[in-house]
């Protein structure tokens, strides 16, 4: 029972070292990286098993009983997020052995990648503050190298506006873990929630919290601090791409609702309302930023930010319902994300390019291909009875409880106007006639080619992803294509477990008491009840 | 960089060096020291023999590929967290055992924080000794 | 004590985010340096200043110690910065090298606003 969670940082880690270690050749480095992401499944779905039957599992380090040691533990949203993650690790562990260079393989990506795993999960199973921060650099250090790993030209551009805006929110979130210190004289997160509320100085608590609120908003890209994702995303190759997507926003929007729950719990009505407001202008920025650009990879790095706003609105809502709609929508945001972007990475392998005005006639060619494509879509959007409908209508529902009718306006307003830049990829894509626009294209380019030449343009810069010539995409790159359809569609046609599963997590960050007995199991009783009060 | 001078005395210093850094690893349990001093004393080392031998040199007194340190070094500290849990114990306890132990004397005191440790050194100077190569070899 | 750890915090503080906004990416990265260890000195103030007293007290003897957790967090964010801090410089070298510039300004390659006809350089 122990072992579990430990398993769920070991394992990663372990498989980052072997797979580099143990051998030279590429394809083995690749396996050894999908056993042990496999691995990390199985110990994943027993672990949620385990806490959704018998509530809350923790671990202390070193056998220092909290709040003097560091507390690994796993309330139902840690179990949740942690299925998903392996599941996206090893989808993208699966697609990358199509995706990625042989350089980039030699250079260590399945080390990197696997330590950005260990880095999310570690995010997801700590309970205390500064051990957050310090697997928040592990996640960071590990996209730092996975972001510019056999760069060129484009990758470092991007790179830098990615690695300067983070690392500020990183100074930043060592900050407000100092100042929290200073304030409270501890760091597990159990023991500020019971020690937070008796600071007689309450404003600095809200400027910590504020602190906080900055330094994660900024790891989620929420609406101002937003401009590094779409810079740095689409310089890479689509399996960086797609992980990065599914998991280290979502990671900032795990840490907002861990810390805005159990740390500054209660009726902060600025900051929820700050919050709430956050939340619209992501979305709606989301959406517009979709809309303005025509690479595909660009198009989804907007959807990014947009999701990450419907995830606002419901930790800004602050009930339950809310909660448990965030919860539903982030789990469905971490798997859409990765399956889109693997998507994408196939069109540009079939079109031989991201860039809408020169893809076309992909319906024609690939129909099965181009249903999974509509599908994704559709769910982003949320058509029922995909999951994104389900996600949607949960956060309607909670605004409906709440009487925010600008809320459920925007929501509305925001999945509608996602449909123009998605519909505009399937049109301009897949089915738009192709050859005509190619190879006049590539006519102009290179008048000494053929013209029923397939060879689009050749491309000035050297990345891999935007790939010179026409490919089939590896056959590898199908298994996790389908596989994250499949579960996607699961979700949509049964939703109902999830949803029980979500709300349940949301109720027990609603009503942190489970959370506290299971980390400090000799609280005082007077404490507890202050704080239940609280709620 | 071409000076007779330099290039002789570094090569006694990255000696001294290495040696004072076994001296702060072992002695980090009780007195201040430790595997990350430790190992930046000895990453330090390898850099001065860098700086008068070249990068090249530098690999070649590493022997191993500086990520392969790196994770090894990993692998080692993470085995010293596993070994406890064998025994039923939280990962990363600390583990004793006492050589020649005797009713007023502790003996040789040895335990799995030295394990890590050492994990700890090999991951400092992988780290710290492959970053200057890479960056000698680029400029 | 405190107060000048405070001030100078302060002062620091400014200083770093006069470098942090400048355009220019070295400026920047020593404007990075600094304001990670003033988030170091802040732990370390917080965490309350105890001088001459020891972090570990000989076990009966009740004695004034020190607190040594701001010592060990400062530790642990100091070798994370120096891992951040190397990486960035190695960044804007090779940034340096490929772009040919260190003002963020003219850093707009990933960004080149895409002309459907100009097709010769898709980012």
């Amino acid at each position: 029972m122990n072992g579990l969670l430990i398993a769920c940082l070991l394992i990663p880690m372990i498989t980052a070292a072997v797979s580099f270690i143990s051998t030279n050749s590429a394809k083995l480095r690749g396996a050894t990286s999908i056993a042990g992401s496999g691995l990390l499944l199985m110990i994943a779905i027993i672990l949620l098993y385990q806490v959704a039957i018998g509530g809350p599992v923790s671990n202390q380090m070193g056998g220092w009983q909290a709040p003097m040691g560091i507390t690994l533990i796993a309330d139902t949203l840690s179990a949740i997020l942690i299925v998903v993650t392996a599941i996206v690790a090893l989808s993208v562990n699966i697609y990358a052995i199509g995706d990625i260079s042989e350089e980039r393989i030699a250079g260590g990506f399945f080390t990197f990648l696997n330590m950005l795993i260990a880095g999310v999960m570690g995010a997801f199973l700590t309970g205390d503050l500064f051990n957050l921060y310090v697997w928040f650099e592990v996640m960071l250090i590990s996209s730092f190298a996975l972001l510019v790993l056999g760069g060129n030209k484009v990758q470092l551009d991007g790179a830098v506006k990615y690695v300067a805006i983070n690392l500020i929110s990183t100074v930043l979130l060592l900050t407000a873990i100092g100042l929290l210190y200073g304030l409270t004289g501890t760091l597990n997160m159990a023991d500020l929630s019971m020690r937070v509320p008796q600071v007689e100085n309450q404003a600095l608590v809200a400027v910590v919290a504020v602190l906080f609120l900055i330094a994660f908003g900024i790891k989620a890209a929420v609406f101002p601090l937003y401009f590094w994702l779409p810079a740095s995303y689409h310089t890479l190759p689509i399996s960086v791409t797609a992980v990065f997507a599914a998991l280290m926003t979502k990671v900032g929007i795990y840490a907002l609702m861990r810390t805005f729950t159990l740390i500054f719990p209660g009726e902060h009505s600025a900051i929820d309302m700050t919050l709430l407001c956050l939340g619209v202008l992501t979305m709606i920025l989301g959406v517009f930023g979709a809309m303005t650009h025509s690479d595909i990879r660009r198009i989804l790095a907007f959807h990014v930010i947009g999701s990450i706003g419907f995830m606002l609105l419901g930790l800004g809502l602050g009930s339950a319902l809310a909660m448990g709609a965030a919860i539903f929508y982030m789990v469905h945001g971490i798997l859409i994300k990765a399956l889109l972007f693997m998507i994408a990475g196939i069109i540009g392998k079939l079109g031989g390019s991201f860039e809408l005005s020169r893809l076309g006639g992909l319906y024609q060619e690939r129909p099965g291909f181009s249903i999974l494509f509509l599908l994704a879509a559709l769910s982003l959007i949320g058509i029922p009875p995909l999951s994104g409908f389900w996600a949607k209508l949960l956060i309607i529902e909670a605004g409906l409880h709440h009487d925010a009718p600008l809320i459920i306006t925007s929501v509305i307003l925001v999945s509608l106007l996602t449909f123009i830049p998605l519909i505009r990829i399937w049109s301009e894509a897949f089915w738009k006639p192709k050859p005509l626009d190619v190879e006049l294209l590539s006519a102009e380019q290179s008048s000494d080619e053929p013209l029923d030449s397939k060879t689009p343009p050749s491309v000035a810069t050297g990345t891999e992803v935007v790939a010179p010539s026409i490919s089939l995409p590896n056959k590898y790159a199908w298994f996790p294509v389908i596989g994250l359809s499949i579960i996607v569609l699961l979700i949509g046609f049964f939703p109902g477990n999830l949803i029980k599963l979500s709300d349940s997590a949301a109720k027990s960050l609603m009503n942190p008491s489970t959370y506290l007995d299971t980390v400090l199991p000799n609280r005082p009783s007077v404490k507890a009840n202050a704080n239940e009060v609280q709620q | 960089m071409n000076s007779l001078i330099f290039s002789t005395i570094s090569r006694l210093l990255v000696g001294l060096m290495l040696l004072f850094s076994v001296f702060l690893l072992w002695r980090g349990h009780n007195e201040p020291g430790g595997g990350f001093i430790g190992g930046l004393v000895a990453a330090a080392g390898i850099i001065v023999y860098g700086l008068a031998e070249g990068p090249a040199m530098m690999r070649k007194l590493l022997r191993v590929n500086p990520r392969t340190l790196v994770l090894i070094g990993l692998l080692t500290a993470m085995f010293a967290g596993i070994l406890p849990l064998l025994q039923d114990n939280a990962f990363l306890t600390g583990m004793w055992m006492f050589i020649g132990a005797t009713a007023t004397d502790k003996g040789l005191a040895l335990g799995t924080p030295l394990i890590f440790d050492i994990g700890v050194y090999l991951v400092v100077v992988g780290g710290v000794a492959g970053m200057v190569i890479a960056l000698e070899e680029e400029l | 004590m405190e107060i000048l750890l405070s001030l100078l915090v302060g002062v620091l503080m400014s200083v770093s985010v006069w470098m942090l906004l400048s355009r220019n990416l070295v400026k920047f990265l020593f404007g990075l340096v600094l304001i990670s260890n003033v988030a170091n000195l802040i732990i370390f103030k917080v965490g309350g200043l105890t001088m001459g007293a020891p972090p570990l007290i000989v076990d009966g003897i009740a004695a004034e110690y020190a607190n040594s957790l701001p010592q060990a967090l400062v530790l642990t964010a100091i070798v994370i910065g120096f891992g951040l801090v190397s990486f960035t410089l190695v960044l804007a070298l090779k940034a340096y090298q490929a772009i040919g510039t260190l003002n963020v300004d003219e850093m707009t390659l990933a960004e080149k606003r895409q002309d459907p006809d100009d097709s010769s350089e898709p980012s």
